[in-house]
């Protein structure tokens, strides 16, 4: 996609109809988009700049796209997980009507909802292998857990309960001019805080002002007791915070890197001794962190960028543990992994919190907010809204908090 | 077994530099002596020490097109300064023109990191200024060696048990370089935010510090080289080494120093200037033209390129258990 270029021109780009004189023929392509886009029921123009447009709204120009080639297979791949609740609903009418009109579609999905929702057929794939295909009717979600998994999973969520702790964080009126205002929360040692919303409610923007990275014009942040000055992220670190952060290859991994030098990444002085690093101390914390998470790797040596995603993430986390922090923060950390490199990271957080940590789990799934977390507090629009117990409310009361509709 | 030795980028150099060698020494026996071959070594050794200076800057994403014009201020400014004040040791020159180029090094560091602006911006602007203030300085006459006193002309051409002060002083700055880069916190910095500048910085990697310190020792390193050079060729003006920075940054490409940042050996980075200082000075003897040199030169720096690219080209995930069981084996081997 071309963030400079107009939904027009993305759409058309690579075959842009022409006049007979070999120049672009803008009223036929205007003309065409306007057409395409009122099918799909959009609500803006060809001439539109596509950096304005929200994630949604390219998905409907990926679409666009899709039908202007007069697409007769369109694969989608997990085209919902950067849509709200209200988007993907839009989005399943688009797929209906693509289908009523004889197209076929490959929908590559992580979420059993939506698959039972909107598909006629599966197939699963496991470690880069087919293990099973069939008709949707003809199966459960707990079959399909099965095969993608290779094992059954008794619970979808391996919650722990353990004992909650101490106060370890204290925010206080946490504000910055144009992203979030007034976040207050308090969190304690072994509980797994929520931190719900929907894209753009201000969630990660929020937890990057807690971790030092963007500038706060109010709010003061007490760890155990302790007032500390979050500036930058090195401050975080050494107040023993650690953010795993949305955008997994874009903020987390250093993929020319190797493995050992990704996790020892953010706590590297720990390794060094005036400044020269001890490579073999660098190698037993990778091995020890590395089993624990169980990354497949080759050997520890290896660059991520060979890596699959679901241990990109692992050594992601791994770095951050590297810190021995007090507060993990885990910013959508199961976002577009594999189940089984999921079902290993909500395994590791329950286990992590029974050492004493003390987690904020940020996430746009709400399975995995109510599965996971002890409590769960819901951000619309830069605020927080409304703070829920472990099993205090529905998901629809969640959904409508974050829509805003919950809290007039 | 070999095909696997030939895919690695620093093997394959080094073997075209030695078959580049032998072909040169079958017609032209007299470049294979060992005082020719040393020769090749001196005359690179500001290449090697260059090209590593500049090794450090790329790989944090920057580029230093200063690094000549610096070299020529530096020289210049030193040379002066040894002639007003002809009592200073040559050790005292050599600590001059390394602060000398530091402190211009550090002008380019201070606007890239202080101010954001694009290093290939400023870089372009102060190799301009930098030539500019020589001028300033020294006036249009040329500086030769009737102005150079004789401890001042003979330090090049001194030996340190048998071997040349300027391949010693190049193998020092590469130890430093080396070691710098692979054993210390601040080198793997230097990696890291090349490699992913916002992952660095989410671990409180400081891309300004880094930044500001790689242009320093840039700097530093164009003006050491700044005195060698002006007193091994007895000659320091405006012009001096005009458009050397060029040659400079192809070495680091030829080297496999990648120019998207984060990749880049000091190994690699000294083959590269083996590579083109072997070229410079073995062509000659066997009459290939300059021409021709630089038509060699160029095709060698696309060629590299397209080495490095099918290098960095991602051989694909290992998803499939088989694949990475067989990437498990190979390593151990």
């Amino acid at each position: 996609m071309f963030d400079d270029l107009s939904v027009a021109e993305n759409i058309f780009m690579g075959h842009m109809p022409m006049t007979p004189r070999g120049r672009v023929d803008w009223a036929v392509m205007k003309a065409k988009t306007a057409e395409l886009l009122g099918r799909l029921e959009a609500d803006f123009t060809p001439d539109t700049l596509l950096k304005r447009l929200g994630v949604a709204q390219k998905h409907l120009v990926e679409i666009a796209r899709a039908l202007s080639h007069d697409a007769r297979i369109i694969i989608m791949d997990e085209p919902t997980s950067a849509l709200s609740e209200r988007e993907i609903g839009d989005l399943y009418r688009i797929v209906e009507q693509l289908k009523a009109q004889g197209r076929a579609i490959l929908f590559i999905s992580h979420k059993f909802q939506e698959i039972f929702r909107i598909a006629d057929r599966w197939t699963c794939l496991r470690d880069g292998e087919q293990v099973g295909e069939g008709s949707i009717k003809d199966v459960t979600q707990a079959d399909l857990v099965k095969l993608m998994v290779g094992r059954p999973i008794d619970q979808a969520f391996p919650k722990r309960i353990v004992p909650i702790g101490d106060v370890v964080l204290d925010v206080e009126d946490l504000s910055n001019a144009t992203e979030f205002d007034g976040i207050s929360f308090k969190l304690r040692k072994g509980e797994i805080l929520g931190l719900y919303g929907l894209v753009g409610a201000g969630r990660s923007e929020a937890m990057m002002g807690l971790f030092g990275l963007t500038s706060l014009t109010r709010g003061s942040v007490r760890i155990e007791g302790k007032p500390i000055t979050i500036g930058t992220s090195s401050a975080a670190i050494a107040a023993g915070i650690a953010y795993v952060p949305e955008d997994r290859q874009g903020q987390g991994a250093v993929l020319p890197f190797g493995i050992r030098e990704n996790m020892t990444l953010a706590s590297v002085a720990e390794f060094a001794q005036r400044g020269v690093i001890s490579t073999s101390r660098e190698l037993d914390t990778t091995r020890s962190l590395g089993q624990r998470l169980a990354v497949k790797a080759a050997n520890w040596e290896q660059r991520l960028a060979e890596l699959s995603g679901g241990n990109q993430q692992k050594v992601v986390i791994g770095k951050w543990l590297a810190t021995k922090p007090r507060l993990l923060i885990l910013d959508e950390p199961t976002k577009g992994i594999d189940i089984g490199s999921k079902a290993a990271v909500h395994d590791f957080m329950g286990e992590l919190a029974g050492e004493g940590l003390a987690i904020i789990l940020v996430s746009s799934e709400l399975p995995e907010i109510m599965g996971m977390a002890d409590r769960i507090i819901v951000m619309h629009e830069g605020r927080i809204v409304n703070e829920f117990a472990r099993g205090s409310a529905t998901a629809e009361q969640i959904v409508s908090a974050a829509s805003g509709s919950g809290h007039q | 077994m070999m095909p696997a030795l030939l895919k690695n980028r620093d093997v394959l150099l080094a073997i075209i530099v030695a078959a580049l060698v032998i072909l040169v020494g079958l017609r032209a026996p007299v470049f294979l002596t060992a005082d020719s071959l040393i020769n090749v070594l001196t005359d690179t050794s500001f290449l090697f020490m260059l090209a590593l200076a500049q090794m450090a800057v790329i790989l944090t994403r920057g580029i230093d097109l200063s690094v000549a014009a610096n070299l020529a201020l530096s020289g210049v400014m030193v040379t002066l300064a040894a002639r007003s004040a002809p009592w200073l040791p040559i050790p005292g020159v050599l600590l001059l023109a390394i602060l000398i180029g530091a402190f211009f090094g550090a002008i380019n560091g201070a606007l890239i990191a202080g101010i954001g602006i694009p290093p290939i911006v400023v870089t372009l602007g102060t190799l301009s200024i930098y030539r500019g203030i020589i001028f300033v300085v020294a006036g249009p006459t040329w500086l030769t060696s009737k102005d150079m006193s004789t401890a001042f002309l003979d330090f090049p051409k001194s030996t340190l048990l048998g071997v040349p002060s300027l391949i010693v002083i190049a193998a020092t700055v590469a130890a430093a370089f080396a070691y710098l880069l692979s054993q210390t916190q601040t080198g793997r910095g230097i990696y890291a935010v090349g490699g992913n500048p916002v992952a660095a910085r989410y671990c409180g990697i400081d891309l300004h510090k880094q930044q500001f310190l790689v242009y320093t020792m840039s700097g530093a390193v164009s003006g050491l080289c700044g005195y060698l050079w002006a007193s091994r060729y007895g000659i320091a003006y405006t012009d001096l080494a005009y458009g050397y920075e060029l040659t400079v940054i192809a070495a680091c490409v030829i080297g496999g120093v990648s120019v998207a940042g984060g990749i880049g050996t000091v190994r690699g980075a000294l083959l590269g200037a083996l590579f083109l200082g072997v070229v410079v000075n073995a062509l000659p003897v066997i009459n290939v033209s300059p021409f021709w040199q630089m038509l060699i030169s160029g095709a060698v720096i696309l060629a590299a390129v397209v080495v490095n690219a099918r290098a960095e080209r991602r051989s694909g995930k290992l998803i499939l258990p088989e694949a990475r069981r067989a990437a498990a084996g190979g390593s151990t081997a």
